[in-house]
């Protein structure tokens, strides 16, 4: 089966903030240049999942006038809390002891799927072609073994991986270069990684599983503007990770736990602590009488400087989260997405106007990595190592003296090292205690299968599951007497059963989280490409 | 001959529908908007009779807000050949009427004389299930509604419809409007290099008063609710604990 192709001069993967900054930064320095921009969602926005606290420094490089083009950034952060939350109780952190870094004035509360729905319509203004439903599975390289294009938009396979009357084979673009920007644990990103050995030189690249609810709560209690971000319960000693809160406009909340992916042991379950955290009396009290309106999940980097890996490779480059640029104190990773896709626009650019194609964007990587993004990395990078090694409490306080020292000193002696990855972290499950917990009430709390349904999931059931098996016998005979098959828990979208010493793919039901991929501890799980417009069709996340 | 598919934006079928906080109706703000699934296997019926060489031309036509244009570049993007957009309303929670979509497809119809027209039997988000009904009635035209097999053949088609209980076969005199059912085709996908070419396709743009039609409702919405929800249920042991519950419960 032959497939058509089409040339371009830049192929972007993924529309989420750096992709679409890429695009528009593209067709701002030259209106002439062809650009696409390929989505696996069934539109812009789909796929979309962040808290999302946004600092806006990103946008104001690439649309300055942004506030005045009606961007869906409205709600200003007006209130900041930071508790520390006992299984009843909370204290409060004031705000005068926090590092000023981690302060969210000036920034917005926003839904990065509405942000990215807006910043298409911008990029289509500009002729940028923006194709949802197409799904990248796989690259096509050129005669130097360079990145040449991506196929886009495979249809109609049936279960067993055979073509149905109804197959369409795709298509190839070429261009010259090819953007790989599609978030945490990119597929192709992964695949680049490995076959360039970007991470060569870099420390593992550490995650965090975000889980996160819109609610539509009794006026009364809502407070537009008001970010709350705790720490504590009910993760307590078992897993680092923090909820948030934020109360953006029409009297709805978006709230949310981040599970740090380290997490040691087995038994633990992401999507029910998530659950428990909403009993807490303070949440409990503000979603009372209120409504949950939809449910997502998505893995988050949290490695940031250490973690960096080469971001170019020969005809290509890594944007915002295929990289990994969250900054874990801050909470935020749009801003560097954003910056990463106005550098990578304006590296290929210059190297296209110099008659340049399919070669390494070294001033990419130069820029990500000595320009507002790696400034805004560094000085944070002792954060989450100290975490990972020595608990919450004491890394508060060294962490927090040592952003201090970054921000009095404008430089830190400590230079820390992550540890092993989350797979490898995890411990078997005899070491560990099964831990119990409450059955969800239907009220606050809910189970996995219920709130899947209002992530709107859906897949073409005929096709092949999207999952893969490296080795389809390792769930059983491995995972589940060594570790308890996590996946059963890990996965926020219930995917993995073991029914009768069976394990059971529901693929149907992934929300794209990519946290299968990060936490088998066997590293046994291929997160692919399922068919275009398949997964969540979340709405406002 | 010509087919005139009429294809409806609808909120997409993988969505939770949700009432607005005030029960004014369903809430559609940023919220996963697609081609009505009906009216989809219309487009499919149309392109699969002009593959079979009886038809030459497929008109798609959409009517509603300016964003209907992605649904008829869906439609193009399947294999119909132009479409025409019918903005007849501002805000994307407009549902126009039955009967003034229908007053607009006809004069639509009257402009481009169309030998066959082919729409879904119903729209999902409101589920009227009447505009084809009232277009054959304006038109003064046969109508073949819940069509599962379509066949023509010179100045009639030979339709299945599935009605309670079975299936019927009648013949309707062309030109006719068939609306289509569930089990008539399974739509194509649009693919990537069709909807590169359907962006080059010829879209022509109108509005309710080029037709000279008033789309103001006649109908008005006194409150939208959402279903009750279903109290959980249990898993019981034996049939004597079933029966104790059921006792319990006053049922038996």
């Amino acid at each position: 089966m032959t497939r058509e192709s089409m040339e371009y001069d830049v192929v972007i993967v993924g529309a989420g903030p750096a992709g679409l900054s890429a695009a528009i930064r593209l067709k701002q320095l030259d209106a002439d240049l062809s650009v696409v921009v390929l989505e696996k969602g069934s539109e812009v926005g789909a796929h979309i999942l962040s808290g999302a606290v946004l600092d806006p420094c990103g946008l104001d490089a690439l649309l300055p006038n942004w506030r005045e083009m009606g961007a869906p950034i409205t709600v200003p952060v007006r209130k900041d809390n930071f508790y520390m939350l006992g299984e009843a109780g909370k204290v409060r952190i004031p705000n005068f002891v926090m590092p000023p870094i981690m302060s969210n004035h000036g920034a917005y509360i926003v839904s990065m799927g509405n942000v990215c729905r807006w910043m298409a319509e911008q990029a289509e203004a500009l002729g940028v072609e923006i194709f949802p439903s197409m799904a990248c599975s796989e690259f096509v390289f050129g005669d130097e073994g360079e990145v040449k294009g991506v196929v886009a938009g495979e249809f109609g396979l049936n279960a067993d991986g055979t073509p149905s009357e109804a197959y369409e084979p795709g298509m190839e673009l070429h261009g010259k270069y090819v953007f790989l920007s599609e978030g945490v644990r990119g597929s192709l990103s992964k695949r680049a990684i490995e076959i360039f050995d970007l991470a060569a030189e870099s420390g593992v690249q550490k995650y965090g599983l975000g889980m996160k609810e819109i609610w539509e709560i009794d006026p009364a209690k809502h407070c537009e503007g008001t970010v709350t971000h705790t720490m504590g319960w009910p993760l307590g000693k078992n897993a680092g990770g923090g909820s948030f809160i934020y109360h953006l406009d029409n009297n709805q909340v978006y709230v949310g736990l981040v599970v740090h992916l380290n997490y040691k042991n087995p038994h633990l379950y992401p999507y029910m602590e998530f659950q428990r955290f909403k009993h807490h009396p303070m949440v409990a009290d503000l979603l009372k009488g209120g409504k949950r309106v939809a449910y997502g999940a998505r893995a988050i980097t949290e490695g940031g400087w250490q973690s960096l890996p080469k971001t170019a490779f020969p005809g290509g480059a890594l944007l915002g989260c295929s990289a990994g640029m969250v900054n874990v104190p801050r909470i935020k990773g749009n801003h560097n997405a954003m910056l990463s896709g106005k550098a990578a626009a304006e590296a290929a650019h210059q190297a296209i106007t110099a008659g340049r194609s399919g070669d390494t964007l070294a001033d990419y990587d130069t820029e990500v990595r000595s320009g507002p993004i790696g400034q805004d990395l560094k000085p944070v990078r002792n954060v989450k190592p100290l975490w990972s090694k020595w608990g919450l409490v004491t890394s508060l306080v060294v962490g927090g003296a040592d952003m201090w020292c970054n921000t009095l000193f404008g430089t830190s002696p400590l230079n820390l090292k992550h540890g092993k990855s989350d797979a490898a972290a995890t411990g078997k499950a005899a070491d560990f205690k099964p831990i119990d917990y409450p059955k969800p009430d239907g009220t606050l709390s809910f189970d996995r299968l219920t709130n899947v349904s209002f992530s709107m999931t859906n897949h073409e059931e005929s096709q092949p599951a999207h999952l893969k098996l490296i080795n389809p016998d390792v769930p059983i005979a491995v995972n589940l007497p060594d570790y308890a098959e996590p996946a059963q828990r890990y996965c926020p979208a219930g995917v993995y059963e073991v029914v009768d010493e069976k394990f059971v793919i529901n693929f149907q039901n992934c929300v794209h989280c990519k946290t299968c991929d990060i936490k088998d501890p066997s590293q046994n799980i291929v997160w692919t490409t399922p068919q275009g417009g398949d997964g969540p069709n979340y709405p406002n996340m | 001959m010509k087919v005139l598919v009429p294809v409806k934006r609808v909120i997409d079928y993988n969505v939770k529908v949700r009432v607005k906080a005030d029960g004014s109706g369903v809430d559609l703000a940023n919220v996963k908007m697609s081609m009505n699934p009906f009216d989809e296997i219309a487009v499919e019926e149309a392109i699969r009779l002009k593959e079979a060489g009886q038809v030459d031309e497929i008109v798609a036509v959409s009517i509603g807000v300016k964003q209907a244009q992605e649904t008829l570049r869906t439609a193009l993007a399947m294999g119909a050949d132009r479409a025409i957009l019918v903005i007849a309303a501002d805000d994307v929670h407009t549902d126009l009427e039955p009967l003034a979509v229908a007053k607009i497809l006809a004069a639509v119809v009257a402009e481009e004389t169309p030998g066959l027209v082919l729409c879904g039997k119903q729209a999902i988000d409101n589920d009227m299930n009447a505009t084809g009904q009232m277009l054959s009635a304006l038109l003064g035209w046969s109508q073949a509604t819940f069509a599962s097999e379509v066949e023509i053949e010179g100045d009639s088609a030979k339709v299945t419809r599935e009605v309670d209980g079975g299936l019927q076969t009648i013949s309707a005199k062309m030109p006719t409007v068939i609306t289509v059912d569930l089990r008539l085709n399974e739509p194509r996908y649009a693919s990537l290099p069709n909807i590169m070419k359907a962006k080059r396709k010829p879209l022509d743009e109108k509005t309710a008063a080029d037709y000279g039609v008033d789309v103001s409702p006649r109908l008005e919405v006194l409150k939208t609710e959402e279903p009750a929800v279903r109290a959980a249920g249990m898993i019981v042991g034996s049939v004597d604990e079933l029966v104790a519950k059921l006792k319990d419960a006053g049922a038996v």
